[in-house]
């Protein structure tokens, strides 16, 4: 499996990762040599296998539908790098998006 | 070194109960015991002296008007990607530097409850993605036994506080092997309970599906202990298990009558070291002297677990780390946009090997490559796990060797991450089947310990506990210090 620098770019756009151009080859030659050794998985015939996502036999765990204390919005907001009036700040969200974005 | 730190936690008890001792005096040794040794070994990123003290007095106060209970008074670690509302928690990432959690994972409530004494957070892999504890953004913690070595990791810095006494015991989380691979370097007693049987609610969460909180400490009865008072179900956990809690420590046994142990050739690899393999045969006729039969068992897709783990976790952690964009908590690297914003924040953020698994299991995820990546790791994940079923069909449990080696030098795997991968190689199996496993110490190699592990069915950590106290009372191994630090 080889990677291209163009893929390394594309995935570091899903993943919003801003990555150096060193970085960005330095990961081609990095994820290019591990998804070569997890290739041995070919090697296994699974077409009559079902996926195991997780291995507890509980599914859809539902509680009462009541409401119970949470944290305090001003708790919550005072976390953020920066905050306003217990709301929590952030710079312009439209714009700056590149044609990966979505 | 005082005494106080070279015992047991179940000896300590008696010496509080029989107030020989009180928790004040246990605290401040191992607070002095922090001061000697946290320099050359850095297993703490922040120790919590004021916390510990005041716990301790309240320990006492409480052993005195009879209230306490086994955990009450004694001085614990805490990995530093457990949520604590009284000191930072931080992944050992710079995203985080400086993060103080407003909730306590469960696990720290229940401890807090149980009246333990919190000596500080751990080092650890940032986010726990790593074998060695070099992945920190704050630097390495050093092998008590040999300070030019790693102690493994991810939770190398919980085992380590552990092998050098300055813990009594410690919290680690294992989500491919970070319990019981360092256990196993440092000499110390690692425990990774069943998937569901610990709360993972504030353990800041690597691979979802993987993870797994479970007790460092230098003996298997301590090890009981601890996971009798973290395990149960929360309702803030929903993969939490509503099961019966025994009291794991209860009727340990000293000799393995009527117990099948299976021995799996697969737990052999290519480049093993002699003094594992020589350890872990030694131990194994040891388990058949105590009365243990021996059973070959097959597990045929162990070699396909590496693979398998580093699509599964890297894909989960992708989806999880996600959550870290500068925004609601942590810290910011504000660009003119918001995309901007989470580009920079991000990539200056997380450290190189955070941004490669982040970068694999998206890709592992993104279209195209779903099916071939995601999908067929997923369905190799249900033969490891039949494996393992069928396995258990014969025997209580598996013995195999912890790791191929001991701990490696510093810096001797940072520039090849796969070699880095492999010291996880038979530890990885038990995480992708959800089942319980224990690491010992049995031997040395090279003046490095040697871990052997026990691996058990879902739910039956009893089972592994007794053979490995069994073991334990049969050897000497547990008793050694780390010469590096005294």
């Amino acid at each position: 499996m080889s990677l291209s620098l163009k893929d390394v770019e594309h995935v570091a756009a899903l993943a919003r990762l801003g990555l150096t151009e060193q970085e960005l080859e330095t990961l081609r030659d990095q994820l290019s040599s591990i998804l070569g050794h997890i290739e041995v998985l070919n090697q296994l015939d699974t077409d009559a296998i079902s996926p195991t996502a997780q291995v507890i036999a509980v599914d859809n765990v539902m509680r009462d539908d009541t409401v119970e204390p949470s944290l305090a919005q001003d708790t919550v907001a005072g976390l953020a790098p920066r905050s306003y009036n217990g709301f929590i700040a952030v710079p312009a969200v439209l714009g700056g998006m590149d044609e990966e974005g979505a | 070194m005082s005494e106080l730190t070279r015992i047991t936690a179940s000896e300590a008890r008696q010496l509080l109960d029989n107030k020989a001792i009180s928790a004040v005096e246990l605290t401040d040794a191992h607070l002095d015991r922090i001061t000697a040794v946290n320099g050359s070994v850095h297993g703490f990123l922040h120790v919590m002296t004021d916390v510990a003290r005041r716990q301790a007095q309240a320990a006492d106060d409480a052993i005195a008007s009879g209230a306490g209970g086994p955990l009450t008074g004694i001085p614990v670690a805490l990995k530093d990607i457990l949520c604590t509302t009284d000191a930072p928690t931080t992944a050992a990432s710079k995203i985080l530097e400086g993060y103080v959690s407003p909730y306590d994972a469960t696990v720290v409530r229940r401890l807090r409850d149980a009246g333990a004494v919190f000596l500080g957070k751990t080092n650890t892999d940032e986010f726990a993605m790593g074998s060695s504890t070099e992945n920190s953004a704050f630097g390495p913690t050093r092998n008590p036994w040999n300070l030019d070595t790693v102690p493994g990791g991810s939770s190398g810095g919980s085992a380590a506080v552990v092998a050098a006494r300055a813990a009594m015991l410690s919290l680690g989380s294992d989500t491919g092997g970070s319990i019981r691979q360092p256990a196993g370097f440092c000499g110390v007693v690692g425990l990774k309970p069943t998937y569901g049987r610990v709360s993972r609610f504030g353990l800041i969460a690597f691979a979802s599906s993987l993870d797994q909180i479970g007790p460092f400490s230098r003996t298997v009865a301590d090890a009981a202990t601890f996971l009798t008072a973290i395990s149960g179900k929360d309702p803030a956990d929903s993969t939490s298990i509503d099961t019966e809690v025994p009291d794991f420590a209860a009727d340990l046994p000293y000799d393995l009558k009527g117990r099948r142990i299976g021995i799996a050739r697969e737990y052999t690899v290519d480049g093993m070291e002699r003094g594992v393999s020589e350890a872990v045969e030694t131990a194994i006729k040891t388990l058949g002297d105590l009365g243990a039969e021996l059973v070959d068992v097959s597990l045929p897709h162990t070699e396909y677990a590496l693979a398998t783990y580093y699509i599964t976790a890297p894909a989960e952690a992708s989806a999880n780390l996600a959550r870290f964009d500068g925004i609601k908590y942590g810290n910011r690297r504000e660009e003119a946009t918001l995309q901007d914003t989470y580009l920079r924040t991000r990539g200056e953020g997380f450290g190189a090997e955070v941004k490669r698994r982040i970068m694999l299991g998206t890709y592992a995820l993104s279209s195209g490559y779903y099916d071939a990546y995601y999908v067929k790791s997923q369905k190799v994940r249900t033969l490891i796990k039949q494996d393992f079923d069928k396995a258990f069909e014969q025997v209580d449990a598996i013995v195999a060797p912890t790791s191929p080696t001991v701990a490696f030098g510093i810096g001797a795997r940072m520039d090849d991450p796969y070699q880095m991968y492999l010291a996880d190689v038979f530890t990885i199996p038990a995480n992708m089947a959800g089942i319980p496993g224990i690491s010992v110490p049995c031997g040395l190699s090279n003046g490095l310990p040697v871990g052997l592990q026990f691996l058990g069915k879902a739910f039956d950590e009893r089972s592994i506990l007794a053979i490995a106290h069994a073991y334990e009372q049969a050897s000497d191994w547990h008793t050694r210090e780390p010469a590096a630090i005294n």
